[in-house]
C-alpha cells in the first residue's frame, strides 16, 4: 500500500519536534543562576521519587491516584512500544499485545480523567485542560487500531488510503498533544517538567520522608539581591514553575486566597512560567488573583519575559504580600514546587532592593535593626517580664541544662502569661533551666520572612556568637518561629554553638517530661477542648503529635478540626502578614476561629504566641484560646517540698 | 528648573536603645530633598564616613553622598559652610537638632549666620520652588500649618510633620559612592573641655485638666493654644525685662 511508511515517519517527526521543544525548555530553564545538583544521581533517583513521594501526596485524593496510575503509566508504556513498534518496526506479537494492553490500561484512565473534566471543580484550570481526556483518548485509540493488524487480530495490510489518511491525521492530533505540546508548553509540559525536578529539585532532602523547609539565606554584596527578573531564580526553581500541573490543590489550601487577598498559589506559578517563557498570561484558565478592592486587573494584562522585573507588570508587590508562608500549598503539591521560596525571594528583591516593604514593614525593620525587637522596646527591658520568676541569667551561671529561648514574647503582656506558665512548669519537674536575658535578640524569623535577609544574618550571627559562650544541652522555646530559626535556618552561618544541641519546642519538651512523670496532672474538665496547630511547628517541624499527646494525658480528648495536622489552616500570622497587612475580604484568624467553632470546641489549645495573639482577635463569642502551657499549669498538680 | 539642594545629615540615636541610626528629623529633611531635587540632591555629613549609619541615610536612594571626614570633636560649622559655598546650593535642608552630640539645635542658626542666609525653622513641606521663591509650609503645634514664600537661597530646619522617610534599603546603602573630602579641622574649644553625663528626667509640670465636657476636652486637643496671660514687654529697659523673667522663673518654681 501506498502510505503505509506514513505512521512511522509521523511518529518520528513529532518525536524530533519534541526532542527540539525539550532542548528548547531546557534552554530556558538554564536562563536561572546556577544552582549545584547531582545530575546522575537525580536521574538515578526519579523513578523512585515518583512511585514514593510524589504518588504519596497524589494518593490524598484517591480517584485522582487511580486515574493518573492507569492513564501516565499507560501512557509512558505504551510510548515505549509505540517506539519499538512502529518506530523501530519490531516484528513482535508479544510486544505488540503489551501495546494493546497498555493502550486499554491508558484509555480505562483517560475515562475518569474525562468523568471529572464534565463538571470541573473551580480549582481546576480549563482552557486546553478541557481537551486533554479526548487527546489520551483519540491517543489510545488510533494507536489501538494501528496495532491490530502488528498484534496478528487483522491481517497486515488492512483498510484502505482513506484508513491510513484518518488514522495519521488522528496520530498527528495525539502525539501532538502528548508529545509536542510536552515540551512545547501544552498541558502534558507536566510530565516532561515534572520529571526532571523530581531529580532536580532545589530541596533534595523532601524526597524519602525528609523535610526540609528552612529558607537558603540569601547571597550578600551582589549586584542585585533577591529576584528582580525571572532568570534572577535559580534555573531549578524555574524547572519547577514549569512542573506545575494546574491541579489547584494549592488554591485549595491557601488561606490568604480563602481570604480573598490578591494571592492564589496557582495563578502565581502560571505567571513565573509566563515570566520564564515570556507572553501574557491571556491562555490561563484557571481561578485568577482575588481581586477584593476590584482593582479590576484584565486577564491578559499581566506581561513578563525572563529579563523583566517581575513586579513591573507581571505581579502585582501586593500579591507577594498576602502569602503568609505557612506551606499549606507546598504540603499539598503533587508536583513538589516551591513556592513559599519563590515568594521569599521576590520579597528580597521588593525590601532589600526597592525599598518597599508595605505598611508597617519599614518601621518593623527599622525596629528589628535598632532594638532588636520589631517593636523597638528598650533591648535592656527584655527581662523584665521575669523580674519575679527568679530565672538563672546564663551570663551568671554560664551553663546549664536547658537554655529557655523567650523570644519576644517578653515585651507582650498576653505572652509573658505564657511564658509565667510555662517557667512554673519547668520548676514543678525541677529542670535546670536559664535564660539569655537581656543578651537575646530576635531570631530574625519576622526580617527573614519580609525579604531582609541581611538583617536576619546579621540577627543569627550575633545570636549564635552569644549561643557560643555557654554551655547547655537543650534549648526550649514557645515560640515556634523562633524555633523554626534555630533548628533549621541558624545551621547555615558556620557556627558551631548549635551542634549537639537539641531544639524542642516547649510543647515537645513538656511532652517528655510528662512521660517520665515528672510533673503530675489532673483531668481537664473544662469542656471540649481543639487543638490548632501552628504552620511553624506542625508544616515546618512536623510535630503534630507531642502537643496532642500532652492534652491526651490530662484525659482531653481532642475534638479535630477539619483542617488539622498536616492540613491545618494558618492563623493569619506568619511570613510577617499582620505587618504588611494586604486586605481581603475577610480575615484569616477568623476563619480559623469558624473551623473551631465547627467543633463545638469550648477551648483551642495553641502552641504559639503568634496563634495565640491572631485567634484572640478574633470577636466574642468564640471559644476561648490557651496555650497549652497555660492548660498544663492549672491541671498540674503540685508536690508540697 | 530644579533647585540646588544640599541635605545635611547627622549620626542620630535610637531613644529605645541609645544605639546609631539614621537621625529622625535629618531622614525626613532627606526626603524632602529627594522630593525637591530626585537624583540631583547633594547629601553631606561632617564627620567619620567609615560610620555604618551613614549607609542607613544612602539606602534612601542615593547614588553618592559626601562626607566632610573630621573628628567627632571638631566643630562642624566651618567645613559645612565652605562645603555648601563651593556647590553653589540654594536651600540647606537640616533636621530641628541632632539625636546625638550637643543636641542643641544651634547648627542651622549658627549656619545659616555664618552664611549669612535666612532660616526658615520647622518646615513641614516646600511645596513649589518658582523664579527663586519658595512656598515653603511651616509646622505650627496641633497640625496647624503656615504658609510662607522664602527668597532663593535658605536654610531649612525640617520637622517632625514633615512627610515620613523613605524605607532604607540594603542593596542601594552598600552600593552608593561615599565621596570623602578631607577638610581642615577647628578645634571645638568648649566642647573639649565639656564632661557629659546621662541627663537627670527633668520634672514636668502638672498637667490640670480643665474640661468637664468632651466637647471641652476636644477644643483643648485641637484649637491653637491661646496666649493671653503673658505679658509683653516692649518698651522697658533690659533690667525691667531680665527681672520680669527672673519673678517668671521663681514664680514657676523653676528657680528656687
Amino acid at each position: 500500500m501506498i502510505f503505509d511508511w506514513l505512521p512511522s515517519v509521523l511518529i518520528a517527526i513529532v518525536l524530533m519536534l519534541a526532542v527540539v521543544g525539550a532542548v528548547r525548555r531546557i534552554s530556558l530553564w538554564r536562563a536561572g543562576q546556577p544552582s549545584p545538583v547531582n545530575i546522575i544521581a537525580g536521574l538515578m533517583a526519579m523513578p523512585k521519587r515518583y512511585l514514593h513521594d510524589l504518588h504519596h501526596v497524589v494518593e490524598r485524593d484517591k480517584y485522582m491516584s487511580r486515574t493518573h496510575v492507569a492513564t501516565g503509566g499507560g501512557f509512558v508504556l505504551a510510548m515505549a512500544l509505540v517506539i519499538l513498534v512502529h518506530l523501530f518496526g519490531v516484528d513482535s506479537k508479544i510486544l505488540a499485545w503489551a501495546l494493546l494492553a497498555a493502550l486499554v490500561m491508558m484509555f480505562t484512565g483517560a475515562i475518569f480523567v474525562f468523568k471529572r473534566r464534565r463538571n470541573p471543580p473551580s480549582r481546576l484550570s480549563k482552557g486546553p485542560w478541557m481537551r486533554l481526556p479526548k487527546s489520551l483518548m483519540t491517543f489510545a485509540v488510533t494507536f489501538f487500531v494501528l496495532t491490530l493488524p502488528a498484534a496478528g487480530i487483522l491481517p497486515d495490510g488492512t483498510g484502505n488510503v482513506l484508513l491510513t489518511l484518518v488514522l495519521s491525521a488522528l496520530i498527528l492530533i495525539s502525539l501532538g498533544e502528548m508529545l509536542f505540546g510536552m515540551t512545547w508548553g501544552g498541558p502534558m509540559k507536566h510530565a516532561f517538567a515534572g520529571a526532571l525536578h523530581l531529580a532536580f529539585h532545589r530541596r533534595q532532602e523532601r524526597f524519602g520522608g525528609g523535610r526540609s523547609t528552612g529558607l537558603k539565606p540569601a547571597e550578600l554584596g551582589v549586584e542585585v539581591h533577591g529576584v528582580s527578573k525571572p532568570t534572577d531564580f535559580k534555573w531549578n526553581q524555574l524547572l519547577g514553575f514549569d512542573a506545575c500541573v494546574q491541579c489547584g490543590r494549592c488554591e485549595a489550601m491557601c488561606p490568604a486566597f480563602a481570604a480573598g487577598q490578591p494571592l492564589n498559589p496557582k495563578k502565581l506559578i502560571q505567571d513565573m512560567v509566563v515570566g520564564l517563557a515570556g507572553g501574557t498570561d491571556a491562555n490561563y484558565a484557571g481561578s485568577h488573583y482575588p481581586d477584593p478592592q476590584g482593582k479590576g486587573r484584565e486577564p491578559g494584562s499581566a506581561k513578563g519575559s525572563p529579563t523583566e522585573v517581575i513586579t513591573a507588570g507581571l505581579v502585582d508587590a501586593e500579591t507577594l504580600w498576602s502569602c503568609t508562608t505557612c506551606r499549606a500549598c507546598v504540603e499539598e503539591c503533587p508536583m513538589m514546587i516551591e513556592h513559599v521560596d519563590a515568594i521569599v525571594d521576590m520579597r528580597r528583591f521588593l525590601t532589600m532592593e526597592k525599598g518597599e516593604t508595605p505598611n508597617k514593614g519599614a518601621e518593623v525593620l527599622d525596629n528589628i535593626i535598632a532594638t532588636d525587637n520589631p517593636n523597638g522596646y528598650a533591648p535592656g527591658s527584655r527581662t523584665n517580664w521575669a523580674a519575679d520568676q527568679n530565672l538563672n541569667v546564663m551570663r551568671d551561671v554560664k551553663k546549664a541544662e536547658v537554655l529557655f529561648w523567650v523570644s519576644d514574647g517578653a515585651f507582650d503582656m498576653r505572652s509573658q502569661r505564657i511564658l509565667r506558665s510555662f517557667v512554673k512548669l519547668l520548676k514543678a519537674a525541677n529542670v535546670d533551666v536559664a535564660i539569655l536575658g537581656d543578651e537575646e535578640r530576635d531570631s530574625g524569623d519576622v526580617a527573614r520572612r519580609l525579604g531582609d535577609d541581611a538583617t536576619f544574618q546579621n540577627l543569627a550571627k550575633r545570636n549564635l556568637q552569644t549561643l557560643s559562650q555557654y554551655e547547655f544541652k537543650t534549648i526550649v522555646t514557645t515560640d515556634p518561629h523562633a524555633f523554626h530559626c534555630l533548628r533549621n535556618e541558624y545551621g547555615d552561618f558556620g557556627s558551631d554553638a548549635l551542634d549537639n544541641v537539641e531544639v524542642l519546642h516547649h510543647t515537645t519538651y513538656l511532652n517528655r517530661l510528662v512521660q517520665d512523670g515528672k510533673l503530675k496532672l489532673d483531668t481537664f474538665k473544662g469542656g471540649t477542648v481543639t487543638y490548632h496547630d501552628p504552620c511553624y511547628l506542625g508544616r515546618y517541624n512536623g510535630e503534630y503529635e507531642a502537643p496532642r499527646e500532652l492534652l491526651r494525658s490530662m484525659g482531653i480528648e481532642v475534638a479535630e478540626m477539619e483542617r488539622s495536622g498536616f492540613r491545618s489552616r494558618c492563623c493569619g500570622g506568619g511570613g510577617g502578614a499582620p505587618i504588611t497587612d494586604i486586605p481581603g475580604e475577610k480575615r484569616i484568624a477568623d476563619m480559623r476561629v469558624e473551623d473551631a467553632k465547627e467543633t463545638q470546641a469550648d477551648l483551642i489549645a495553641v502552641g504559639c504566641q503568634q496563634c495565640t495573639a491572631m485567634l484572640e482577635g478574633v470577636v466574642e463569642p468564640r471559644p476561648e484560646i490557651r496555650d497549652i502551657a497555660e492548660i498544663l499549669v492549672d491541671q498540674l498538680i503540685e508536690e508540697v517540698h | 528648573m530644579q533647585p540646588n539642594v544640599i541635605s545635611l545629615v547627622s549620626i542620630g540615636r535610637h531613644p529605645q536603645s541609645g544605639r546609631a541610626r539614621r537621625s529622625e528629623q535629618d531622614a525626613r529633611a532627606l526626603e524632602l530633598g529627594l522630593k525637591l531635587s530626585g537624583t540631583n540632591l547633594r547629601v553631606a555629613h561632617a564627620g567619620n564616613p567609615q560610620d555604618a549609619v551613614l549607609r542607613q541615610y544612602a539606602g534612601m536612594g542615593l547614588k553618592e553622598m559626601t562626607v566632610l571626614k573630621q573628628s567627632v570633636e571638631v566643630d562642624v560649622i566651618p567645613s559645612l559652610r565652605h562645603y555648601i559655598e563651593s556647590q553653589s546650593a540654594q536651600i540647606a535642608l537640616l533636621g530641628v537638632r541632632s539625636e546625638s552630640g550637643e543636641s542643641s539645635g544651634m547648627v542651622p542658626y549658627i549656619l545659616a549666620e555664618s552664611l549669612g542666609w535666612p532660616i526658615v525653622s520647622r518646615v513641614a513641606d516646600i511645596v513649589s520652588v518658582e523664579n527663586g521663591i519658595a512656598e515653603v509650609l511651616l509646622a505650627l503645634p496641633r497640625g496647624q500649618r503656615r504658609a510662607v514664600s522664602v527668597r532663593l537661597p535658605f536654610i531649612a530646619t525640617v520637622d517632625n510633620a514633615a512627610p515620613a522617610p523613605r524605607q532604607t534599603a540594603y542593596g542601594p546603602a552598600q552600593r552608593a559612592k561615599i565621596d570623602v573630602i578631607d577638610v581642615p579641622e577647628v578645634q571645638d574649644e568648649l566642647r573639649v573641655n565639656w564632661s557629659e553625663a546621662p541627663a537627670k528626667p527633668r520634672p514636668k509640670r502638672l498637667k490640670v485638666v480643665k474640661a468637664k465636657t468632651a466637647a471641652e476636652r476636644f477644643k483643648a486637643a485641637t484649637a491653637k493654644a491661646q496666649g493671653g496671660s503673658g505679658k509683653v514687654m516692649s518698651d522697658e529697659s533690659a533690667e525691667e525685662k531680665a527681672q520680669a523673667i527672673f519673678d517668671l522663673l521663681i514664680e514657676e518654681k523653676v528657680i528656687r
